[in-house]
């Protein structure tokens, strides 16, 4: 099959960028989106021009590090990673647009590739639980509930990989967020640090120049992890309960 | 819980692979070698010289095994929480062992600076290991012990590896279980809030713990959720997108690395009492791989030219069950969990006419099972190894099934394959039903769904192998130190636990020992004189020379200017890996690969095409800084294979098999770690033998029969 790329091409973070079209011929179904892109690549490279920069690392859908909007959708739409879209998915003769995350807390480095390391931060915040090496007790000594155990689960399989930003009309990271302080929140070892924990990372969400939650769910309607919108009022009602609580501060 | 995530927890309660059983032969003797080589020099004296033999001198041996550990740990120097902060650790990486062990040095006190090549620390390969993590816990009261634990690792092993690392691996494992559920990993758990465990790879015991398929995930979350906190309290300072690029080795101590800013190119040393690599294994020698795209062997490399021995570069692990290459711009290779085969039965079809047919359309007594038909015993759960190879022969006879890929004979001339075997679940599906097969396997079925666009519950799966894990790695001694004082290595990227072969769930298990618990309790015994060696300043003429090797090397591979793409040099030389150095080696085949790989070496360096500038975001210059090096790295594994002639765990040597094709150890010979000295560009490599000597295990020999 072939297709013809609109590709955001921009120098660097400081450049003004541009939309650029491409024509990439014999493309097989099997492709991923990302070999279809690697592919153009080495037609650009054979002919001396710069290649198109993107994110991506272990193309198996769980590191996070590839995501780029396809006409106009995070990852696509389909949720799944960039890496784990393949071209059987678009017709023959397809016109495809491509573009970076856009959101303000995430700013471009060059073309496709963005700077994410906002979510680090928010981490960096409270997204733990303190725990020094050599500390533990044993594993067995709190048991956790197996619905509890799932839900936990759940919510820690987000790969923060941004498209929640991306898609969200307000540039908000609280499916972000949220997965992390409801990962936390339903553990037993997570309960000591439980209210801090949700005010720092909202803090530090609204100090990185996210957006607010309006509920709108199209975060979870493109999570290639599928974390439920619901995470998000769990963090709310944390939030809410951190006001009355003495270790909330 | 969704119905796909109920799906998904059901098939990871059921998952339990009894593969790659080990049943030992105790009467069987080590047979010795058919024509009998004096030393090792015969007809291989133009590939390497031997040196003189090395050991480790850091674990009393003449203690009984289980008091190693804490022996050891009682006689390392101790330093004064009050002086570790003034005391900087490099560490490069930040996956299981790289993140475990900079959260953990920063904890204690340490300044720690800690690189890695994504964007972020959450995101190293470590991430993307599904099965479980064993450890010695016991909790199923099913015979279980450290000792037991040991005791498999070395035979998974094929004897290959130094005792005294894997008993302390062995130690050290149920900690890692508290450490992580302190943490709030969430594992697998039962109704009554316990841990879950099954059983893996092939064992007889439950001991591995596991997160859904997504146990390296969890692991890996968990880890960097404590190096963040650390990042807060201003112990560790990271450093994404930088990759190393060279060490600093000043007055024979490591000093420092140099780093490149992956976004704006600036080459920049970083100088420090300690560093320490955690950079993972080298599968992307072989260009497609089930490793991340970025995997790369530079660090480990680097180390090694300045005087770091690699250890059994050759130990590589093929697995069995992946995704076949669909075409020629294939870039990566994904696993599906090997329990599979417990149900699905392989085949080909026994006429090479028929490989274009539809599968359905092929008659029952048309088609081959063949693992059936050679191991009539063990059939479809014969050792990784086995299945692969033959997976390769079948394939290399026409065989093979799926679409045509192109190859190129030795002669350079184009031939069109088909690299795929069928893995058949029809009769699994008639016989349970395909509910009770999905409950069981639905979420790999969707995986493989997704990348092929086929429905395995109507058409065979198609799989191929594919590689998986490194062994080999930097040589270190029992404190994870390396031939150069000052410089550690920890995980895949040393050679250290796993000897010719890796048992399953034992890769994340080793990653984090080493991070968690190791380092932190053997990196003090160095550090401790660190005051004494001094500071070392940034005008100290061992950095200028690294940075301005750096930077020549840059430069050079800017000016090039050829013809080729980096990419297409990468896939040249992992198709010489591929064939020649892969699942099964020959002497014949390795020389040929070894004057392949430097005449390629050679137009590399004449005619790679290099786009942009250094002072960019450059992934192409990133890409052909690691294909450089792996081509040397290539050639020294191509010379490690040739060197052993024996087949033992991952390493088969076609000259070393049993009448009935099965890998053929020579514990005479080869009972020894082989640790390569690099000797200069082009120069014969020097190896030093590390023999092992086992005291707590009773060396055998592995059989099928």
């Amino acid at each position: 099959m072939n297709v013809t790329l609109r590709i955001w091409r921009q120098a660097n973070a400081s450049a003004k960028g541009q939309m650029v079209t491409y024509q990439v011929q014999d493309v097989s179904k099997d492709m991923s989106f990302l070999e279809m892109l690697d592919m153009l690549n080495e037609q650009l490279s054979v002919s001396g021009e710069e290649p198109v920069a993107f994110d991506h690392d272990c193309r198996e859908g769980i590191c996070g590090m590839c995501g780029v909007v396809i006409n106009g959708l995070a990852h696509g739409g389909a949720q799944t990673t960039t890496c784990q879209l393949h071209m059987r998915h678009f017709e023959d003769g397809a016109v495809i647009d491509i573009e970076p995350w856009r959101a303000g807390s995430f700013p471009v480095i060059k073309d496709l590739v963005v700077d994410r390391t906002a979510f680090d931060r928010i981490i960096q915040a409270g997204g733990f639980i303190s725990s020094n090496t050599g500390s533990a007790p044993d594993a067995h000594a709190a048991p956790v509930g197996k619905l509890q155990a799932d839900r936990a689960f759940d919510a820690a399989t987000c790969i923060g990989c941004g498209a929640c930003v991306a898609a969200c009309p307000n540039g908000s990271a609280m499916l972000f967020t949220s997965a992390k302080i409801t990962h936390l929140a339903m553990l037993p070892q997570g309960q000591p640090e439980r209210y801090l924990r949700v005010k720092s990372m909202v803090a530090q969400h609204d100090e990185e120049g996210f957006g607010g939650c309006t509920n709108i769910g199209e975060c979870a309607a493109v999570c290639p992890k599928q974390i439920p919108l619901d995470v998000i009022s769990q963090l709310n009602r944390d939030l809410i309960a951190s006001l009355f609580k003495k270790d909330g501060k | 819980m969704s119905e796909k995530s109920r799906t998904k927890k059901i098939v990871d309660d059921t998952i339990s692979a009894a593969l790659g059983v080990i049943p030992d032969e105790p009467g069987a003797a080590d047979p010795s070698f058919d024509a009998p080589v004096s030393g090792h020099d015969t007809g291989l004296a133009d590939y390497y010289i031997v040196g003189a033999e090395i050991g480790d001198t850091k674990a009393k041996t003449d203690l009984p095994v289980e008091q190693i550990w804490s022996q050891r740990k009682f006689d390392a120097k101790l330093v004064n929480p009050a002086n570790r902060r003034k005391l900087t650790v490099i560490i490069v990486g930040t996956g299981l062992a790289g993140g475990a062990a900079a959260a953990s040095l920063g904890e204690a006190g340490y300044n720690v600076l800690n690189f890695c090549y994504q964007d972020t620390p959450r995101r190293a390969h470590s991430i993307a290991a599904q099965g479980g993590i064993n450890a010695a816990k016991n909790y199923r009261n099913d015979n279980d012990s450290t000792y037991r634990l040991f005791y498999d690792t070395v035979k998974g092993g094929d004897y290959r590896a130094r005792e005294t690392n894997v008993y302390r691996l062995a130690e050290v494992s149920a900690n890692i279980i508290d450490q992580c559920v302190a943490q709030g990993v969430p594992f697998a758990r039962e109704y009554g809030g316990l841990l879950d465990t099954r059983s893996f790879g092939g064992v007889q015991v439950q001991r591995t713990f596991y997160a859904r398929g997504q146990t390296g995930q969890q692991l890996l979350i968990g880890a960097y959720q404590q190096l963040e906190r650390q990042v807060k309290a201003g112990t560790v300072k990271m450093f994404p997108r930088h990759e190393m690029m060279e060490l600093i080795v000043s007055d024979g101590r490591a000093r420092g690395i140099v780093s490149r800013d992956m976004v704006t190119g600036a080459v920049e040393p970083h100088v420090a009492d300690v560093v320490v690599l955690a950079t993972g294994g080298y599968g992307n020698v072989f260009f497609l791989s089930t490793n991340a795209m970025g995997c790369n062997v530079t660090a480990g490399w680097r180390a090694h030219r300045k005087g770091a021995y690699f250890g059994n570069p050759c130990y590589t692990q093929i697995h069995p069950t992946c995704i076949p290459v669909h075409g020629e711009s294939q870039s990566k290779l994904t696993l599906m969990s090997e329990s599979l085969r417990n149900d699905g039965r392989i085949w080909v079809p026994k006429r090479a006419e028929d490989c274009d047919k539809e599968p359905t359309a092929i008659a029952e007594e048309d088609r081959d099972y063949y693992l059936e038909r050679i191991y009539p015993a063990f059939g479809n759960l014969v050792p990784r190894d086995i299945a692969s190879r033959q997976a390769k022969n079948m394939c290399d006879e026409g065989r093979g099934v799926g679409p045509l890929v192109k190859e190129l004979d030795d002669q350079g001339n184009v031939k069109m394959v088909r690299r795929g075997v069928y893995l058949d679940f029809a009769d699994a599906i008639k016989r349970l039903g395909e509910d009770k097969v999905r409950a069981s396997y639905g979420n790999l079925f969707d995986m493989y769904a997704q990348i092929t666009g086929e429905n395995p519950y109507k058409v065979p799966m198609r799989i191929y192998p594919a590689v998986h894990y490194t062994m080999g790695g930097v040589w270190v001694d029992y404190d994870l130190m390396t031939s150069i004082p000052g410089l550690y290595v920890a995980g895949e990227a040393n050679f250290s636990d796993h000897g010719a072969n890796r048992l399953g769930a034992s890769a994340l298990m080793q990653g984090l020992a080493d991070g968690y618990f190791v380092l932190p309790n053997t990196i003090n015994d160095y550090l401790a004189d660190a005051t004494k060696h001094g500071g070392i300043k940034l005008d100290d003429p061992a950095v200028v020379e690294a940075v301005a090797d750096v930077q020549g090397r840059i430069d050079k591979l800017l000016a090039i200017n050829g013809t080729r793409t980096v990419d297409s040099f990468h896939k040249e030389l992992g198709r010489i890996m591929w064939e020649y150095c892969g699942m099964e080696r020959t002497e014949e085949g390795l020389k040929l690969a070894i004057s392949k790989i430097r005449a390629l070496r050679e137009e590399f360096w004449t005619n790679v095409k290099v786009t942009g500038v250094n002072e960019d975001f450059n992934q192409t210059l990133e890409r052909a800084g690691r294909v450089a090096d792996f081509m040397e790295l290539g050639e020294l594994m191509c010379v490690d294979a040739l060197h052993r002639r024996e087949s033992c765990g991952g390493h088969f040597r076609a000259e070393s098999q049993t009448e009935d094709g099965e890998a053929l150890r020579h514990d005479d010979q080869f009972l020894y770690v082989a640790a390569w000295e690099f000797a200069g560009t082009g120069a014969k490599p020097i190896l030093h033998k590390e023999p092992l000597v086992y005291k707590a295990i009773e060396l055998k020999q592995r059989s099928y029969k």
